[in-house]
């Protein structure tokens, strides 16, 4: 009796066996597929699209709309990128001790560390980043009280400058650098570093050749944000978000919008790629 | 004005807005998951995707138009969906319309009142898709500007066509200056909610002599000092108008010549930042001494905190010489609205001299009563209101006030767009 339950057990184990991986991503596939693929591919007809809102958009091919949009958008685009790259390197500077504290020195507080680097995600985006209009403003608490300390000349700003942008675009996105550093550092075997120091490497090449080639991770520079330029930003720093939003709520220029998100999500996926492959993070076991 | 502590607390009203603002997006999100569902193959696929045009859905001409079809026998349902900006009625200390209560109280409508408009275009984005698919948008009246946003409703066919039977008190009492606009000639859609002026605003602490013109803003004296608007209508018409150009007639030439005139004045530093709303915050922070402005928030702006305003009395408002521009908010209903006879009672109604006058007591900007100012003056005892000539202009005011730019067809606007983009959106 108790052999042919095991004999017909058996089969339905293999076959469930084989399901499982496939059911276990089903609702991941399907999330993609409805929220990410469908309107990507819609995205992507509505880029070749040619029309306007009153005589309705038809499908033309247009390729060459890339080109055109690329060239009248292109000062935005290279300074989207530039900001973007400036921001990633402030973030990484300020980011990388403080993780590396935390991680190696954070002790049994770590958590309470982590969660104060959250903190500040507790409020929304738009507003910290008001705040900040706010505090840096002309006469404003901070520089006001400066000016008239005479430490500051009655020119100085901050506010309506690419540095308030850039400084912005830094300071919203120091976490998501923060956090996959901590990670990384959080992850190193301590016997690769204890290996290390027995094998008369000095606290420098610990760090050197040891501990940073182990923690980079992938960075993810804010390219397409528009609310600090907006926000913060004055004369010609207009980031290439803002011109989206614009092409698409205001003007409602929906191939056009769509076409330069689409660029901008190549350029972005392209330099992912080429970083993964060049200065990702590696296992210690890939150096071996 | 007393009786109503002011709800204005001191916050961005953008940001407050932003908080209170409801998405739209479910409806599309299905229709694309449907379109996905019906095509086969990509290049199928990607060719189903076409967004209709809605040219053979256009409204037919009100003179023609059996208004039996949309109003019934013109009996409300009991039930009105309003949709407005922030700020933007009366309101009381318990953060209720004493005006909506009253309308409630004498026609039995219920509103259901929702300050979900943050900014026009954004707002259009979201309804225009559902009236595209020949839906309601939830809302019985909304409250949209000129100078673009309602042109493009009323040439996408998009609004509900007035039957002026139902509107006596508009006939009455509409200022004669809102009447058959030149953006709705007839008023066949819109009865106007309030309007504005767009002038310049400055601090009287820095600036001494009080500024006149447009032009005053390109002075390389208020160099890093001086704000725009970074629109395509506050922007560019008093730019054509302080050099003299008519702004319905102008050229793309001359569209290009006073481009160039701003776009100098930016080159050389003198423009701090092109901004929106967040205008008025930069002027009371001490980012800007002189900016383009709106009538109503400077007032709102200059009145002391015990009064409801922001308590900065050197923030002042001048119609420059070569006359404002004076805009509309528009009153509209939407195609496929559920509730079209509570709309249009309601449109009536705020023409009434005491509503229009208890309105015009709190939010500040030009009323399209002007009898509203006796009800402010001798019943709500607010001469500071009721005088002012942000709120109840001048007769030589209004003559010299200009109007939006209308523009004749899409290809015109993405052309005029074409020239001022590039100049506040660098």
């Amino acid at each position: 009796m108790a052999a042919g339950l095991q004999q017909l057990g058996k089969p339905k184990t293999r076959l469930g066996k084989r399901l499982a991986p496939y059911l276990l991503v089903m609702p991941g596939g399907l999330w993609l597929l409805v929220f990410f693929l469908i309107p990507i591919f819609f995205m992507l007809s509505v880029s070749l699209q040619t029309g306007n809102l009153e005589e309705g958009f038809t499908m033309t091919w247009h390729f060459h709309r890339y080109v055109e949009v690329f060239q009248q958008y292109r000062p935005q685009f290279v300074r989207s990128f530039a900001f973007g790259t400036i921001a990633t390197a402030i973030t990484l500077v300020v980011a990388y001790p403080l993780a590396y504290w935390i991680a190696f020195h954070g002790g049994r507080h770590k958590t309470t560390f982590l969660f104060l680097l959250l903190l500040p995600f507790f409020v929304s985006f738009v507003i910290r980043t008001l705040a900040w209009q706010f505090i840096l403003s002309d006469d404003g608490i901070l520089f006001g009280t400066l000016k008239s300390w005479h430490i500051l000349p009655q020119s100085f700003h901050v506010l309506a400058t690419r540095t308030a942008v850039i400084s912005g675009i830094a300071y919203n996105f120091l976490p998501f650098m923060a956090l996959p550093l901590y990670v990384s550092l959080e992850r190193i075997d301590r016997r690769v570093v204890e290996a290390a120091s027995d094998l008369y490497a000095n606290k420098k090449d610990v760090f050197l050749r040891v501990i940073f080639p182990l923690s980079i991770p992938g960075v993810f520079p804010a390219v397409g944000d528009y609310v600090n330029a907006s926000i913060l930003g004055g004369t010609n720093t207009t980031m290439i978000g803002n011109i989206i939003q614009l092409e698409f709520l205001q003007n409602f220029h929906y191939p056009v919008a769509a076409a330069l998100s689409f660029i901008l999500m190549g350029v972005l996926l392209i330099g992912i790629f080429i970083y993964a492959r060049v200065l990702g993070a590696r296992s210690i076991e890939e150096y071996v | 004005m007393s009786d109503y502590p002011d709800p204005r607390v001191p916050m961005d009203p953008a940001l407050l807005r932003g908080l209170t603002q409801r998405r739209l997006s479910r409806r599309d999100a299905l229709k694309y998951a449907g379109v996905g569902a019906g095509s086969l193959g990509l290049a199928a696929f990607l060719s189903a995707c076409g967004v209709k045009g809605t040219q053979s859905k256009a409204s037919p001409t009100p003179s023609t138009f059996d208004f039996t079809k949309i109003y019934g026998n013109g009996t409300p349902a009991g039930t009105l969906n309003f949709a407005n900006w922030e700020d933007y009625i009366d309101v009381n200390s318990k953060g209720n319309s004493p005006s909506l209560a009253l309308f409630t109280k004498q026609t039995g409508i219920k509103v259901n009142y929702k300050t979900v408009i943050n900014d026009n275009d954004p707002f259009l984005a979201k309804i225009i898709p559902v009236l595209q698919a020949g839906q309601d948008t939830g809302y019985d009246l909304i409250v949209i500007t000129n100078g673009g946003s309602i042109e493009r409703l009323i040439r996408l066919g998009y609004l509900t066509p007035l039957d002026h039977k139902s509107l006596p008190d508009w006939d009455a009492n509409a200022d004669p200056k809102v009447k058959n606009p030149n953006y709705d000639p007839g008023n066949k859609y819109t009865a106007v909610w309030q309007s504005g002026f767009t002038g310049i605003g400055y601090n009287s602490k820095v600036i001494k002599t009080p500024p006149t013109s447009f032009k005053d803003l390109l002075n390389p004296a208020y160099k890093g000092k001086v704000g725009m608007f970074g629109n395509n209508q506050d922007l560019p018409c008093p730019a054509l108008n302080s050099m003299g150009f008519d702004i319905d007639k102008s050229t793309p030439d001359q569209w290009r010549q006073a481009a160039a005139a701003v776009t100098q004045a930016k080159d050389a530093g003198i423009i701090r930042s092109f901004y929106d709303q967040s205008y008025i915050n930069a002027l009371e922070n001490g980012d800007t001494v002189i900016t383009q402005a709106w009538s109503g928030d400077v007032f709102i702006a200059s009145a002391s905190k015990d009064f409801g305003g922001d308590g900065f009395p050197e923030m002042k408002f001048v119609f420059p010489q070569e006359g404002p521009i004076y805009w509309h908010d528009n009153m509209a209903i939407p195609l496929h609205a559920q509730h079209p006879v509570d709309a249009i009672t309601y449109m009536n109604f705020v023409y009434k001299p005491d509503i229009a006058g208890m309105m015009a007591d709190f939010i500040w900007y030009v009323t399209p009563v002007p009898a509203a100012k006796d009800y402010v003056l001798n019943t709500l005892k607010d001469p500071t209101v009721a005088n002012s000539p942000l709120i109840f202009p001048t007769a030589e005011d209004l003559a010299s006030a200009k109007q939006y730019k209308v523009f004749k067809s899409t290809q015109e606007e993405d052309d005029w767009n074409g020239v001022w983009q590039p100049v506040y959106n660098s």
